[in-house]
């Protein structure tokens, strides 16, 4: 139960943390509306197949969507109902995906969810309730969590790190889901263990979530084997949450440029999934539900929400009093890594941990310039990149030469455009470079 | 108008759609550029107090030259109009402080149309420029009024009388004075050693317009590094190589220089802080920016003993300028763990 303050050592930025918006509303939950729009791809990988057709009557948590090999997640109902068909719906990317589009019937109700002992159950067996669930990695990109949490043998993993690092500036849900359900993401990671036989939790908290931190040592030490799980103070600095970044933190060790956590006997598992690894393996609960921040100050009532996969964010907005005449720009996810989007017809997925409502000077959205050579962007970069070079590539038309500058370990975190004073959009630079230039 | 929920779907909202980031931090290239400015402004006002109101009119010609030479080339080469960004404002105090307060006061217009027009925009403007525009412009004054640059020193005692009597002898630099009659002369002149070092400091001895109060000049030095526009490695690696240098080989013998004398005399501090520091022509990498500054400072020393000139800063740094693209190349940050089996 140490409390050692420590952070990455290469690169990072302090952007304005703006937690302050939401971080002391408590988890509320957002009334379910008429319609939900459920995307058959919520995750990283193919598309589930759908098991219902239109007219079709579901209860909550009924299987919507399927697969039978390969990286893929099921998808549940979030509310019981009648199908009014599967179309096509615009996700956060701007992409046209398969949904199933549901007519909520509320005479029946929500179903009720008890825990159950789990600890005398085998690891085979948990693995199956999460992938069951149809959990996905959810602080990022989605990635199906059962395929995760099957490393190969060879593989040796000791360490399981619980990421609550959450350094995206506006976000507050792992913050809020670590104070009210401590002992829940613990039970969570302690399932985690035992799926991946390790005897090793690591929990990674910044610095600027003390009433979490508190509450996750506080459970901590309640727990019988406590010594395995033992938190951790990080100081903030973006990008903390970043698998690498963190590992590094935590361990000392290096996921090598192409390589996975599991490369250096480690496996990162978000807060919220954790919670969600806990409803699947205890409450035999699938994944339906999350809790979004909704923040910034073009929305009227900024707040952590229990919100239905499905939800439009549209009915969020009206919930939460509506939006301010400053509104300029939706994102979905966090400030640095998160997607713009041109409208709020759009459904709330299991990824998505934060919708913000921003105004003109929240953004910046001042014109770019030549780049003035400060290096500032290379102080920021944790990956030890050089950002400013592969914008001058790219702008002199030689975005395929930019392997050199390792491109391709670029995340697209933020960091170096964050700092740039000319405003160059240099991860907008690197998205391009790589679609051109050979890995 | 307060927005009802019922509103807001059907409000035709002006979104805006982005890459990420979506939060920028505050800097900017004009705030940088204008704190710079700030910075250099209270060495200004001693020079006032030490040479007189030439030190003002001269840094104004400058200024001015410099960016109605910036306005008028980005005009005729059809580019943005950039002169509210700071940048050539910079150039024409820097070129200002560069030249001694007796000069005609015509001369930094042509050294202002040299630094903006030739050095700055016909390479491509600001961020493509290879040579410091200021010390070019300095350099293509001292070739063109030889006589004026390197003799035309105003005591400070003599502010107040006008004009300023322009005297080779009786107002040489100190460099001047060490160069050719060596530091006991100095003395002699100026009083016994610590008075010598006080004077250095804060600035009573002639020189330059802007190059004199080093106190002031580090003071401006120390605010740009806590606000992280400039970092520690040009400034320290320049000015520790110059005083080290200086003390083992500019005394009659080995080890028999005065460190603290040739740090504070010519315009070691002003080129160490505010001209090697510029972003566009020193290297972006820690590595290279103490190679640049050790290089700076090994080329002043070097001038200065050997060389024709007293001074040394200026050709020094520009000798280095050419050498960053090579040393951003070299020097690179170390990559997190990079794919083993070479850079790719
Ligand atoms: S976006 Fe890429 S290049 Fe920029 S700081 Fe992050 S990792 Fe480095
Ligand atoms: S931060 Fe921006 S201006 Fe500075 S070197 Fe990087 S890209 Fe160029």
């Amino acid at each position: 139960m140490q409390q050692i303050e420590t952070t990455f050592p290469k690169g990072g930025v302090h952007p304005p943390e703006r937690k302050e918006l939401s971080e002391r509303s408590t988890i509320e939950v957002l009334p379910t509306p008429e319609e939900l729009v459920i995307p058959l791809i919520q995750h990283f990988g193919a598309p589930a197949k759908p098991t219902v057709v239109k007219n079709d009557m579901v209860v909550q948590g009924d299987l919507i969507g399927t697969y039978e090999t390969g990286l893929c997640a099921k998808v549940h109902a979030s509310a019981s109902g009648k199908v009014k068909g599967v179309e096509r719906c615009l996700n956060p990317l701007g992409n046209k995906v398969p949904a199933i589009f549901l007519e909520v019937d509320f005479q029946k109700g929500e179903r009720d969810y008890t825990p159950q002992p789990w600890e005398s159950l085998e690891a085979s067996e948990l693995l199956r309730r999460v992938e069951g669930a149809g959990i996905v990695g959810m602080g990022g990109a989605g990635f199906p969590t059962h395929i995760k949490l099957s490393p190969p043998k060879e593989a040796r993993v000791d360490t399981l790190i619980l990421n609550g690092a959450e350094c995206e500036p506006y976000l507050t849900t792992d913050q809020a889901l670590m104070r009210e359900k401590a002992r829940e993401v613990l039970e969570g990671a302690r399932i985690i263990m035992r799926i991946l036989g390790v005897g090793r939790c690591l929990v990674g908290i910044e610095e600027n979530k003390p009433d979490a931190i508190g509450r996750m040592i506080e459970e901590a030490s309640a727990l019988k084997g406590a010594e395995e799980i033992e938190v951790i103070r990080l100081k903030t600095k973006y990008p903390q949450g970043s698998e690498k970044q963190l590992i590094q933190a935590l361990t000392g060790r290096k996921v090598p440029a192409f390589g996975l956590p599991f490369d250096v006997g480690v496996v990162v598992q978000n807060v919220a999934t954790t919670y969600a690894v806990y409803e699947a393996c205890v409450l035999q609960k699938p994944l339906f539900e999350r809790v979004v921040t909704v923040s910034g100050r073009a929305i009227k009532r900024p707040a952590n929400l229990l919100v239905k996969v499905g939800t439009k964010i549209s009915h969020i907005a009206q919930y939460l009093g509506g939006v301010t005449e400053g509104l300029r720009r939706i994102v979905i996810g966090g400030p640095m890594m998160g997607f713009s989007v041109p409208t709020m017809d759009l459904p709330v997925t299991k990824t998505t941990s934060g919708i913000l409502f921003l105004t003109e000077e929240e953004i910046d959205e001042r014109p770019h310039r030549a780049c003035i050579r400060c290096g500032f962007c290379l102080e920021a970069c944790p990956m030890g990149l050089m950002p400013n070079e592969i914008g001058i590539y790219v702008e002199a038309g030689k975005a395929s030469d930019t392997g050199e500058f390792g491109v391709f370990e670029c995340f697209e975190c933020g960091s170096c455009a964050y700092v740039c004073p000319a405003k160059r959009p240099l991860v907008q630079f690197i998205r391009f470079a790589k679609s051109k230039a050979k890995r | 108008m307060e927005e009802t929920p019922e509103t807001i779907l059907e409000r035709k909202m002006p979104l805006s759609v982005s890459v990420s980031p979506h939060v920028r931090s505050k800097e900017s290239v004009e705030k940088i550029m204008w704190t710079v400015v700030v910075c250099l402004i209270p060495p200004l006002i001693w020079s006032v107090y030490q040479f007189g109101i030439r030190s003002l009119l001269l840094t104004l010609i400058s200024v001015l030259s410099c960016v109605a030479t910036e306005y008028v080339s980005q005009k005729g080469l059809k580019r943005p109009i950039t002169i509210k960004d700071g940048s050539a404002v910079i150039t024409g105090m820097l070129l200002a402080y560069t030249i001694p307060p007796g000069v005609p006061l015509w001369t930094p217009i042509l050294g202002g149309v040299v630094a903006i027009y030739i050095t700055k925009q016909l390479m491509g403007g600001l961020g493509y420029n290879i040579f410091n525009p200021a010390l070019i412009g300095r350099a293509f004054m001292v070739a063109t009024f030889p006589v004026a640059m390197t003799s035309a020193w105003v005591r400070p005692e003599h502010y107040f009388t006008s004009p300023p009597p322009v005297d080779a002898i009786s107002s040489a630099t100190p460099l001047y004075i060490i160069k050719h009659y060596g530091l006991p002369a100095l003395f002699e002149r100026y009083g016994d050693l610590w008075k010598v070092y006080f004077d250095f400091f804060f600035g009573s001895m002639p020189g330059c317009i802007g190059e004199t109060s080093h106190f002031l000049l580090i003071l401006g030095g120390l605010y740009l590094l806590y606000k992280g526009y400039i970092s520690w490695h040009i400034p320290v690696s320049m000015i520790v190589t110059v005083g080290l240098l200086s003390w083992i080989l500019g005394g009659d013998g080995l080890f028999q220089g005065d460190p603290i004398i040739a740090v504070l005399t010519g315009g070691v501090i002003l080129g160490a802080f505010f001209m090697a520091t510029d972003y566009v022509t020193s290297p972006n990498w820690a590595t290279g920016k103490i190679i640049f500054g050790v290089g700076a400072g090994a080329l002043t020393v070097l001038i200065r003993l050997k060389g024709g000139y007293p001074e040394g800063v200026c050709y020094a740094i520009l000798l280095m300028n050419p050498l960053v693209p090579a040393l951003d190349n070299w020097f690179r940050p170390k990559r997190f763990a990079p794919p083993k089996g070479g850079v790719k």
